[in-house]
């Protein structure tokens, strides 16, 4: 698979046939991302238990946004097997976040983080991004892109862990570890079960930026 | 049990701003999170979709009123400020917001995003700039850098970059910020401010154009917040605005100046009446 973490049509030129692939990172290595902002390193510490899940169910809602965004723009781009795969992330998400609404008992609250949940990076930990995109990635590709964000939200409560005093939230925190790490291991067995795309998968005779 | 925090409750979502037309925008286009954030600010701001009004002309990013769930207008390219500002003055109540690219705004559009600058009626511009013309393949626009070499643009256009803060600072805009694609809770909460500010609000957003400008992925790596506080001195706004690099984000100007708003009189004509004059 070409990892070339740049969209090769160079300065507005032709593109052409020869692919160039987008910022499809390989899962198991670290982060592809030069500069990331969301990789956890220094959360900001909770000041209680509401707080540090309502951070939480941010951080699952707002990756369930993206994933529907991702599988609307595969529509669009008429790669079915990718938006049903987007889909699904996106229903496992708002799962997820739902479950944090209902340990909580805040079940009669809107499904939506409310403006503004700031970040400490520019973005939630487990939210995708856009330019990991590629209109020809396969559902490989998309279960990288998938492992790269659970894995990134394991850090960011790793770094929690690490940081949090003994108590109630030290000990949400490492539950909340486990869990995203649960979540690396499925992806990881599914990606595991699902075929490796051929070599020039990203190749398109007629590229939106041909320009000759 | 206990009750969920602010951050959590909210009576108007995003969601609800979002219509069901997907985008076709190209993946990795930074107006994505843009309309992203566009729907987080009119949801925090706790509007309506009935009460709020997306005007564009053409280009990418001006596709954004189909993808919106307000009232919507896309209209000729260039002229989308002229039409919201007619709007706006019919309809004060409503929330009117334009949208549209660094191309549609700066140079067809360039003379009404003066003179919109200049009347300052109470509206929001938001300006999805790549420095690139997207949509029709990628030539050169107002902000193209002058040595960007393209097949379109061989060896660049070695033109002056045009320089839109610069210019609305000049022709009277009440508020100027500068926002990037990559933040989008960031762009959300500056748009949220800029629509709440009274006068004509102008927030350039950097939204990158992977398809023609893939080197623009790095603009995730150079900006940063603008390291000064909102000023509303517009020769300290000058100042800043002419000696950034482009990158600074945040609100670079807040005005105080009245917005213009007409005393609305009774319509003089009935519509169909007015229809009459353009029959055929």
């Amino acid at each position: 698979m070409s990892t070339d973490p740049h969209h090769d049509a160079g300065n507005g030129a032709s593109g052409g046939a020869q692919g160039g692939g987008a910022r499809i990172a390989d899962a198991h290595t670290a982060d592809a991302r030069s500069g990331d902002t969301r990789s956890g390193d220094a959360p900001r510490m909770f000041a209680s238990m509401d707080d540090m899940m309502a951070n939480a169910y941010a951080l699952e809602a707002e990756a369930a946004e993206r994933y529907a965004e991702f599988a609307d723009l595969m529509e669009a781009h008429n790669n079915r097997e990718v938006a049903e795969l987007f889909r699904k992330m996106a229903r496992i998400e708002n799962l997820h976040a739902q479950q944090i609404l209902e340990r909580m008992g805040w079940s009669g609250a809107a499904p939506a983080p409310r403006v503004p949940w700031r970040w400490e990076g520019m973005e939630g930990p487990e939210t995708g991004d856009h330019a990991d995109l590629h209109y020809l990635m396969t559902p490989h590709h998309a279960l990288q892109v998938a492992r790269m964000n659970e894995e990134r939200a394991r850090r960011f409560y790793a770094e929690l862990v690490r940081r949090a005093p003994e108590g109630a939230l030290r000990d949400a925190a490492v539950e909340m570890e486990e869990e995203e790490a649960e979540h690396v291991r499925l992806i990881d067995a599914w990606i595991a079960r699902t075929p490796a795309p051929e070599e020039g998968w990203d190749v398109d005779l007629d590229p939106p930026n041909y320009t000759d | 049990m206990s009750s969920p925090p602010e951050t959590v409750m909210q009576r108007v979502t995003a969601a609800d701003f979002k219509s069901d037309y997907k985008p076709i925008w190209c993946p990795g286009c930074g107006d994505f999170t843009v309309l992203s954030s566009i729907t987080k600010a009119l949801a925090a701001l706790e509007l309506e979709p009935r009460n709020v009004a997306v005007v564009s002309g053409i280009g990418c990013s001006s596709r954004m009123p189909a993808y919106t769930t307000a009232f919507g207008f896309h209209g000729v390219h260039g002229r989308a400020l002229a039409a919201a500002t007619g709007l706006k003055i019919a309809r004060p109540d409503l929330t009117v917001l334009v949208t549209g690219g660094d191309g549609d705004g700066y140079s067809i559009g360039g003379n009404h995003f003066m003179h919109a600058c200049r009347r300052n009626v109470d509206m929001t511009y938001i300006v999805m700039d790549n420095h690139v013309y997207g949509m029709t393949k990628g030539q050169p626009s107002p902000t193209t850098e002058p040595d960007w070499d393209s097949k379109l643009s061989p060896g660049g256009t070695g033109l002056k970059v045009f320089h839109p803060l610069v210019v609305a600072l000049a022709a009277g805009a009440n508020y100027i910020a500068r926002a990037f694609s990559g933040d989008p809770n960031g762009t959300a909460e500056i748009l949220a401010q800029a629509i709440r500010h009274p006068g004509f609000s102008f927030v350039e957003i950097l939204s990158p154009c992977v398809t023609f400008r893939p080197e623009q992925r790095e603009w995730r790596n150079i900006v940063r917040p603008a390291p000064v506080e909102p000023t509303d001195d517009p020769v300290a706004a000058t100042r800043r605005i002419l000696t950034d690099d482009g990158f600074n984000l945040g609100v670079l100007y807040r005005g105080d100046r009245a917005p213009y708003a007409p005393p609305i009189g009774h319509p003089t004509h009935a519509v169909a009446d007015l229809e009459k004059g353009f029959a055929l």
